[in-house]
């Protein structure tokens, strides 16, 4: 038994040191899998490596407010004399949490939906799936997101909400090319003539197919649901105050610019780090999934 | 008064991958001389399109390195000319029709436009317009393609694949190139076809005083296209002959294995192929790459590779059966 | 005396395109006996894939009938019994896309057993290393992605894969004609040898005449849809009668001058072969045929008549006393 475990132990390692040989011929992916990671990181252990942890919810001290960047203060402190490095080090939570939130609740019934739409392509369940896909790509998202939260009372459950219910169509579309083309190769004919499930060939066959494309996807994603959730934090309609929200914090910082540029420059930096990380790492994965031909 | 057009001396290419280097070409040797029909038979993966890829300089670099080796056309190294003495060459001293001609006819544009362009940029002098145009449907009707302006202005997606393949050939031609190099141009076509392919090439090339490389993993294709014929194993040229010559009296253990297993249209059945499988560029067998397989292998044959040992004026073959080490 | 397992009559299959009506298969009968290989030799828009496709149940018929062992099977695979999905099995021409490169070749090997629920996960995994014998390749191959593997050595996983289990009809679509000479000869002698031992019947397509020579019991030419010609292989080479068989027979290279004396005397073709969509009214094949009967032959589609006992052949040139409307009547 133990031997049996140690070759497949081998077999994984093998198989993981040639995954970060193929992620790592892109340098550029390495530098992004760095920024997420060092974002990630600081996310997570937030409240255990910020310098004024406290700073980060209701606090007030106006004595030490608008100071420029020094070695007490890295990134200096706002308005109200909160720090601003600790205040983005939380800021990074909502980020994170926003794009993991939007795209786990998105790309399952997006995916889903598109395989089957594919497979049955030309058919009438392809006609109604992919008719109300439509009818969502048709609406620009970041309306939709300001309709809804302006009707619901603000927040950034709502706002997850909201960039989730036009975000799904995009994985759908791009599923269903996929899976259309993948229906008719050889050896999803061989599945079918073997007698194999519906469900084992659109998941089990077609969908190891596609997941290369959609982890690009979603790497790229990430960038841009945070982009909008900071863009509808930043028109007030997401997080609110006094939560430490990297958009909200431009939106307050903008009014302060040139003199106090700090209070704006260096959250946007901080979403420019994270947006940049994810993008980057999404050339990396198409590396990652490609299938060596020798 | 035939000379050499051709060349290839002792050229070797590795490959770079993640396990390792791939030794893909191990020494191979080759000449064309004016006005010949050079058939290059071999199996997949033995390299026969690798190296004429390092004949146009047209290899993928990364992964691919020329690491030794000449390839000398008309005398001169190609391989140290620089980019715009190439592209000299390209189109009017050596020209290329690749094997499905699908993928090389670009389906957005007519054929009339990829065919003025090869002209264009391909020929010695510069051309106006008008004779640009002559050329082009000249071409096209010596390739006995019907109506051949009506083709001119047809996409590649309107034409059948033989036509495809037709236009291929007028595009290789076009340039009237002293050397042609087809790759395997025959095989994604039909029998009947394919026979008529192959005349109209055989018609062409007399006509135009044209060497040809003919790469193919079909002896019975080579038997009817060539005058001598080289067969490839795993990165070496191990046999070349004339062609009579090769198909009366094979030499080298592997054109042996290779006659024996084609099915026969007599009936018989089919012998048994050779044994093993080709072997793993990484880590070569050493010597003579085929002894693993060989049923006459001999000790020399794993410690050295065999040098070509000119049995005739007619037949060349590289294997210690017939001389080497202790030849002469 | 072997029993007829599959039996084809008048099958058609039609498909509608924007260029119009493609005929693909039209009136097409044939039957395969148990133990025997019948050969479907055709060029390009001749139909023979898909005939096959037709078959195994990727396409459903037009109209015609399909039978196997007296059950008639003639719609989709999806509609067919789960129980002849184990008795007829396909393998395909590209050994590239008939498995998928995602899935290791355990995963490949063991579907066909956990869909039809052929033993537990460890007999399961012992019928894998078995099928992995047969074919010749080591038993840690399991492990591996198709990918890794070689087209030869992908098709003989494709093979084992067909047999997996345990069929009594397996049609292979052109399965080494992408591979080289010497893998060929082992996969096709392996083909042999599974026939004999499990009593297999085969319905073989490939374009390449001399390999039929050696593989099939009957063969049977195929033309825009429309066989031309069947006979016993043997007959089929050293006296072929239909104008396209002689044709393409003439056509091919060989590598030796007793083969060169066995072809009929050469036929060149001229101009292309028509497509399906556009079939030519009366015999298909007249518009290429060097040897026309006369005004009949762009008029009316010749019958299948049996010219000579157990060879039959569709062309106005050759009418016979004795009329046969389907073979699988034999």
């Amino acid at each position: 038994m133990i031997m049996v475990h140690n070759t497949l132990l081998k077999r994984r390692l093998e198989s993981l040191k040639k995954n970060w040989y193929k992620f790592s011929k892109n340098p550029v992916s390495v530098l992004g899998l760095f920024f997420v990671l060092a974002v990630s990181f600081v996310a997570i252990f937030a409240p255990y490596i910020s310098p004024y942890p406290m700073h980060a919810g209701r606090y007030v001290n106006f004595v030490e407010a608008s100071e420029t960047p020094s070695l007490k203060h890295l990134c200096g402190t706002d308005v109200f004399g909160r720090d601003i490095l600790s205040r983005i080090f939380f800021g990074f939570r909502y980020s994170l949490m926003m794009g993991a939130v939007v795209l786990s609740l998105v790309v399952v019934p997006g995916v889903v939906l598109g395989l089957v739409a594919g497979y049955y392509r030309g058919t009438w369940i392809d006609t109604v799936i992919m008719r109300v896909t439509d009818v969502f790509l048709a609406v620009p998202p970041l309306i939709l997101a300001l309709a809804i939260c302006s009707v619901l009372t603000p927040s950034v459950f709502h706002a997850m909400m909201a960039v989730s219910l036009m975000w799904w169509p995009w994985y759908t579309r791009l599923v269903y090319g996929l899976s259309s083309s993948l229906r008719n190769e050889f050896f999803v004919q061989a599945a079918e003539v073997t007698g194999a499930s519906r469900s084992h060939i659109l998941f089990r066959e077609i969908l190891p197919n596609c997941v290369s494309s959609i982890f690009t996807k979603m790497s790229l994603d990430m960038g841009w649901v945070i982009l909008i959730g900071s863009s509808l934090s930043f028109v007030g309609l997401g997080a609110q105050p006094p939560t430490p929200d990297l958009g909200t914090m431009v939106a307050d910082g903008a009014k302060y610019l040139p003199d106090q540029w700090w209070i704006a420059i260096f959250p946007a930096l901080a979403i420019m780090i994270t947006v940049l990380g994810f993008n980057l790492i999404g050339d990396g994965f198409r590396d990652l999934f490609a299938l060596e031909d020798i | 008064m035939t000379e050499t057009l051709l060349s290839i001396e002792n050229l070797h290419v590795q490959f770079k991958i993640y396990e390792g280097r791939l030794s893909v070409l191990n020494g191979i040797q080759m000449t064309v001389h004016t006005g010949e029909r050079v058939g290059l038979v071999g199996e997949a993966g033995c390299g026969k399109t690798t190296s004429m890829k390092c004949v146009l300089k047209i290899l993928p670099s990364p992964p691919g390195e020329i690491t030794a080796g000449k390839i000398l056309f008309h005398g001169r190294d190609i391989l140290t000319m620089g980019t715009r003495e190439m592209q000299h060459i390209r189109g009017s001293g050596i020209s290329m029709i690749f094997q499905d001609p699908t993928a090389a006819l670009n389906p957005v544009f007519t054929i009339g436009d990829q065919l003025t362009s090869v002209i264009k940029y391909g020929s010695r002098e510069s051309l106006s317009k008008k004779e640009i145009y002559a050329r082009a449907v000249g071409v096209l009707r010596e390739v006995q393609l019907p109506d051949p302006e009506r083709i001119f202005n047809n996409y590649p997606i309107q034409l059948s694949g033989g036509m495809r393949q037709r236009v291929s050939v007028a595009m290789a031609l076009a340039t009237e190139p002293e050397l042609l190099i087809a790759d395997e141009p025959t095989t994604s076509l039909d029998v009947t076809i394919q026979d008529q392919v192959l005349r109209l090439l055989n018609g062409l090339v007399e006509q135009h005083e044209t060497s040809v490389i003919f790469i193919t993993h079909s002896l019975g294709v080579v038997r009817e296209m060539a005058d001598w014929v080289y067969v490839m194993y795993a990165g070496n040229i191990i046999e070349g002959a004339r062609k009579e010559e090769l198909f009366a009296n094979p030499l080298h253990p592997y054109t042996h294995g290779l006659m024996n297993a084609l099915p026969k249209l007599t009936g018989g059945g089919i012998a048994e192929g050779i044994p093993g499988r080709i072997p793993e560029y990484i880590n070569p067998p050493s010597g003579c790459r085929f002894h693993p397989r060989c049923p006459q292998a001999m000790k020399q044959c794993s410690e050295s590779l065999p040098p070509v040992i000119h049995t005739s004026d007619d037949h060349d073959v590289a294997c210690f059966q017939y001389g080497g080490e202790d030849y002469e | 005396m072997s029993s007829k397992l599959l039996g084809v009559d008048k099958l058609q299959k039609f498909f509608i395109t924007s260029q119009g009506t493609v005929r693909a298969v039209d009136q097409v009968s044939f039957s395969i006996m148990e133990g025997e290989t019948l050969g479907l030799v055709g060029e390009s828009g001749s139909g023979k894939s898909t005939v096959a496709y037709t078959v195994v149940g990727l396409h459903s018929p037009t109209s015609g009938k399909i039978t196997f062992e007296d059950r008639d099977i003639s719609k989709s695979v999806s509609k067919r019994p789960k129980e002849l999905k184990k008795s007829i099995q396909i393998v395909f021409q590209d050994p590239g896309t008939s498995l998928n490169s995602r899935r290791t070749i355990q995963q490949i090997l063991e579907l066909p057993l956990k869909v039809h629920h052929l033993g537990n996960s460890r007999d399961r995994k012992e019928r894998v290393v078995e099928l992995l014998e047969r074919v010749e390749l080591p038993a840690d191959y399991m492990y591996k992605s198709p990918h890794s593997l070689g087209g030869g050595e992908r098709q003989m996983v494709a093979i084992a894969r067909a047999l997996a289990t345990g069929p009594k009809l397996i049609i292979l679509d052109e399965p080494t004609s992408a591979l080289d000479v010497s893998i060929q000869a082992k996969i096709i002698n392996m083909l042999i040898k599974f026939q004999e031992e499990m009593n297999l019947s085969y319905l073989f397509i490939t374009h390449d005449l001399s390999l039929m020579r050696n593989v099939a019991t009957r063969v049977a030419i195929m033309y825009l849809g429309k066989i031309c010609e069947v006979a016993e292989t043997s007959e089929f080479f050293a006296s072929p009668i239909h104008p396209y068989t002689k044709m393409l027979l003439s056509s091919i290279p060989v590598v030796s001058e007793e083969e060169e004396a066995m072809k009929p005397a050469k036929i060149t073709s001229e101009g292309e072969i028509p497509s399906p969509v556009n079939v030519p009214p009366g015999c298909g094949f007249h518009t290429r045929c060097t040897v026309v009967a006369g005004g009949i032959c762009s008029q009316e589609i010749p019958e299948m008549l049996e010219v000579e006992p157990g060879h039959f052949v569709r062309c106005h040139l050759y009418p016979s006393p004795l009329p046969v409307d389907s073979i699988a009547k034999e």
